[in-house]
């Protein structure tokens, strides 16, 4: 009964510049449910799409050995046909197609490319009878809830005649009974003989149903846990999860706080598309002058959507609250007039929301804050000149000329020029979303120089982070975010990874 | 002669439609056996193209802001018959008619921005329903006839020329001192635009080189008003489409609004985010299409001598290929309003050097469609090229340069303003 039905041995997978994954080993037994933990970027989703041929064999180094043979998947079909599916976090379905439509998309029910419709629909009725979804197949899958969306997923898994499912988060999007539905189904298919890989941040879940739990750690395989044999709690996988050194990292920094600066009351965001969900539910929290505050939170708690919100209503829909910068109560509907008011946002998607790529440096600099440099209608491009030229000796910025363009600088030189975009409209508070996403470790330490120096300047500095030693190394305090909820609030003396691991990992919404 | 070459590559694009017009204007010159060049030609030259020439300004905004208006024809149409009317019926003033028409145009335009903008529609829906829409009215208007009998001083507007002034010297006075003082301020700007530039450092044409430019550009200018001067003089039309260049390249170039397309063309997420009003400037982009698209209907039939249910077929078309030609990108965000004239000429002499070889009007369309393709095939092409030449190498094999020295107290005071460690006006409350 526990002989394995996959063996991945020795995985290691490179991109330019980044060892994502290095001699990762992983057994998962058959007919077990196995859960994979790992911070945010600890290379868990990289290791199931290694597993599933997303990244084919060939790109990677190290054998798979499924079901006794090896494994050399060149693509999703070929593993799908071996009997491996992957549920994305993101749902793959198309909301205009029917349930049945879903299910079949890709493998359809049909003979010389005639589509058998009849044939789908009994099919597809069998199939949500197994999952126990009570619902037409003939219904269109933007008419379903998440949870029955999740639920057709795995009826179309089943279609294909799964041996082993992956689950990527499945019950990130869901409330607590649709987890629950779904976690009892998990085992009524461990009972039928097939197994499952199941990655989630929420470890009281994995606790409850996992057989064993391999932890990921800096793209390592770090130790596998079995839970029959007793001892595995949530604290022994926080443990595990976090437990590495905090190297000296940071610059010395010695905080100059001073009074109340930024206020968020009662902080309530519904969902722009469903203005019934709640992603952020009567959040408070306030940043002090030369303070730096962090937000710890998992992804999908709510991190960023929380950010945007307060910059100028850019995320969300109903938003309700309030929000005090210098005393004054702000009524911001638009980013120009959070801009106005002081509010600078480094975002994390750096190339989609923070640079106009074809742009160059001189250009993106002066992007947020082009007022600042018109005479009439004119802008003075002497001026503009002079101001990017202080940025790049300022920061550091190691480009061959203020005229190159941003989209073939490295990623921390393209965040040090975000950074000055955002420096150059003189904020008061700034809110920096993964500000060191994607960068190495010298550049870095100089954009921890710079957070430092801002906060020294008198200014509020919230920042978001995946990274706890990040946030530890850097911030004054710290919120834990989970599930829309803020969960705690730690004093730097008092936090430690496992504590805020502990709080972002909470069942917030009971 | 690296230095050459960098220039050239970094500006491939522009040049290389320069070249490609220039190699166009010399095939024809030899295979007419001179015809294209005889001053009268040239002249009809200015003349027949000046409608998609100021069409092409608007659009490679449009373009550039990554939208696009196929509207342009029928609206020309529709304000060139508003006017007629206008004049003929209502015996309105030529210059109110004028006037009116191009506000028409500008309202048509506002009409365009308000879907796009604020509601959100396409610009292809948008202003595909509008061509539909504005050359049904058109036929509306003209209750399907052609409707003549205009003033002349409207009609001067399309095929008119400068009046003459001082003695008779067998070529037009007035066009030859245009051309000098054009020439004498385009030097001028140049020399303190590259004096600007070499201040700040940034890459500027060996001496030697911009010389040879300015040289060059003299030369054509001035040949060019030679053939005008020797013919009719200036077109009234040249005249306009010279200060409409002028106007919006200094739009697109130097103002926060210029900025702004460029921008959200480039990256609207990234522009809404920057504090953009995003929506107004695309409002403002589709209204200026308008107000072009009724200038172009006035410029075309006052050059027709009547407002005609078919003018302006085919105007968005020519203009659209214009913009891909002089080098607007598809994704929006990149070219220019020179770039697009320079593409509108390419058409002008293709379409004119054809004509005077006898091509059938069929074959001439066909090869336009040919050359649209490849101009746009040899900008992907080129774009591939760069993007693999650029890359993390190509930023550390070069160190930061040194900072400009004649810009360096400047720069040395500002470092300290913008210096973290004193904010200006961040209070310590």
């Amino acid at each position: 009964m526990t002989s394995p039905i996959l063996e991945m041995r020795g995985i290691t997978k490179e991109f330019p510049g980044v060892k994502a994954l290095s001699d990762v080993n992983l057994v998962v037994n058959r007919g077990d449910i196995h859960a994979i933990c790992g911070e945010n970027g600890a290379g868990k989703s990289t290791l199931m799409k290694v597993l599933s041929g997303v990244y084919p064999h060939g790109t990677y180094s190290g054998d798979i050995v499924f079901e006794g043979e090896t494994a050399k998947f060149a693509n999703i079909r070929q593993s799908e046909a071996a009997g491996i599916v992957i549920i994305h976090q993101e749902l793959a379905l198309i909301p205009e197609l029917s349930i049945a439509e879903n299910i079949f998309l890709g493998n359809e029910t049909a003979r010389r490319g005639i589509i058998d419709w009849g044939r789908a629909n009994r099919e597809a009725i069998d199939l949500l009878a197994r999952v126990g979804l009570r619902e037409n197949p003939l219904t269109p899958v933007k008419n379903l809830g998440i949870g029955k969306q999740q639920l057709v997923e795995i009826a179309k898994a089943l279609s294909k005649e799964v041996k082993l499912l992956i689950l990527d988060e499945p019950t990130a999007a869901l409330n607590d009974d649709d987890s629950q539905h779904l976690l009892a189904l998990l085992e009524g298919l461990k009972e039928k003989g097939i197994t499952s890989i199941m990655i989630s941040h929420k470890l009281n879940e994995i606790e409850q149903i996992a057989d064993e739990i391999t932890i990921i750690r800096d793209g390592q395989s770090i130790e596998t846990l079995s839970v029959a044999a007793g001892g595995v709690d949530e604290d022994r996988i926080i443990r595990g999860m976090v437990g590495r050194d905090l190297e000296n990292r940071f610059p010395d920094h010695t905080p100059a706080i001073g009074d109340v600066l930024f206020e968020v009351r009662d902080w309530t965001v519904m969902h722009p598309q469903d203005s019934h969900r709640e992603v952020i539910r009567q959040a408070n929290l306030s940043v002090r002058a030369g303070e730096i505050v962090g937000i710890a939170g998992m992804m999908g708690a709510g991190r960023t959507e929380l950010a945007r919100s307060i910059f100028g209503r850019s995320y969300g829909s109903r938003t309700s609250g309030s929000l005090v910068l210098d005393g004054q109560e702000l009524q911001l509907s638009t980013v120009t007039q959070a801009i106005d008011a002081g509010i600078a946002y480094v975002s994390e998607d750096r190339k989609g929301l923070g640079l106009n790529l074809i742009d160059d440096i001189k250009t993106s600099v002066t992007a947020a804050a082009l007022k600042k440099l018109r005479t009439g209608l004119v802008v003075d491009e002497r001026k503009e000149v002079v101001v990017a030229e202080g940025y790049r000796k300022n920061l550091n910025i190691k480009a061959p000329s203020i005229t190159a363009g941003v989209g073939k600088l490295s990623g921390g030189n393209q965040q040090k020029v975000v950074l000055s975009k955002w420096m150059y409209t003189d904020p008061k508070l700034l809110i920096l979303d993964e500000p060191t996403r994607g960068i190495d470790v010298g550049a870095k330490y100089e954009i921890y120089g710079i957070i430092q120096e801002l906060a020294r300047s008198g200014r509020g500095v919230l920042v978001i982070s995946s990274e706890l030693p990040e946030l530890l190394g850097l911030c004054d305090r710290i919120y834990t975010l989970a599930e829309g909820v803020i969960t705690h609030e730690f004093d730097r003396s008092e936090a430690t990874q496992e504590s805020l691991m502990r709080y972002m990992t909470a069942d917030a919404r009971k | 002669m690296n230095a050459l070459l960098n220039t050239l590559r970094g500006n491939v694009r522009q040049y290389g439609m320069i070249i490609a017009l220039a190699a166009i204007v010399i095939l024809f010159q030899i295979s007419t056996e001179g015809v294209l060049l005889k001053p009268l030609n040239v002249s009809n030259l200015v003349v027949q193209n000046a409608q998609i020439l100021i069409l092409a300004i608007g659009m490679v905004i449009v373009i550039v802001a990554r939208h696009i208006d196929l509207s342009v024809g029928s609206v020309a149409a529709f304000v060139g018959a508003a006017s007629a009317i206008m004049m003929t019926q209502y015996d309105f003033p030529w210059w109110l008619a004028v006037f009116l028409g191009l506000l028409i145009g500008t309202a048509i335009g506002a009409w365009h921005g308000f879907w796009v903008a604020y509601v959100g529609i396409p610009a292809f829906i948008v202003t595909l329903a509008s061509m539909l829409l504005f050359r049904g009215l058109t036929l509306v208007v003209l209750k399907g006839a052609t409707v003549g009998g205009l003033p002349e001083p409207f009609k001067a507007i399309g095929n008119g020329f400068l009046p003459e002034i001082g003695p008779d010297t067998g070529f037009h006075n007035l066009t030859l001192l245009i051309a000098v003082a054009a020439v004498a301020v385009l030097i001028v700007l140049e020399v303190r635009r590259r004096n600007a530039q070499a201040a700040y450092n940034f890459d500027v044409l060996p001496f030697p080189l911009f010389v040879t430019k300015l040289v060059l550009l003299t030369v054509v200018i001035m040949y060019f008003a030679y053939l005008l001067a020797d013919a009719r003089g200036l077109p009234i039309v040249g005249l306009i489409l010279g200060g409409l260049i002028v106007v919006y390249t200094f739009i697109m170039n130097r103002t926060v609004f210029g900025r702004h397309v460029y921008a959200i063309g480039g990256n609207v997420d990234a522009a809404t985010m920057s504090g953009v009003n995003t929506k107004r400037v695309d409002f403002l982009v589709m209204m200026n299409m308008g107000l072009l698209s009724g200038l172009a209907g006035i410029v075309t039939t006052a050059r027709l001598t009547a407002a005609n249910p078919k003018a302006g077929v085919n105007f968005e078309l020519d203009a659209i290929a214009a913009a891909f030609i002089g080098g607007a990108a598809v994704t929006g965000g990149v070219g220019t309003v020179v770039g697009a004239i320079i593409g509108g000429l390419v058409m002008g002499v293709l379409n004119n050097g054809m004509s005077l070889l006898g091509v059938s009007i069929d074959w001439q369309q066909a090869i336009k469609g040919l050359v649209l393709l490849l101009a746009v095939a040899f900008d992907v092409w080129n774009k591939r090229r760069t993007a693999g030449a650029g890359g993390a190498g190509a930023e550390s094999a070069e160190p930061s340069a040194p900072p400009p020295d004649k810009l360096a107290e400047e720069i040395e005071a500002m470092e300290a303003e913008l210096s973290v460690d004193a904010p200006s006006d961040t209070s310590k409350t």
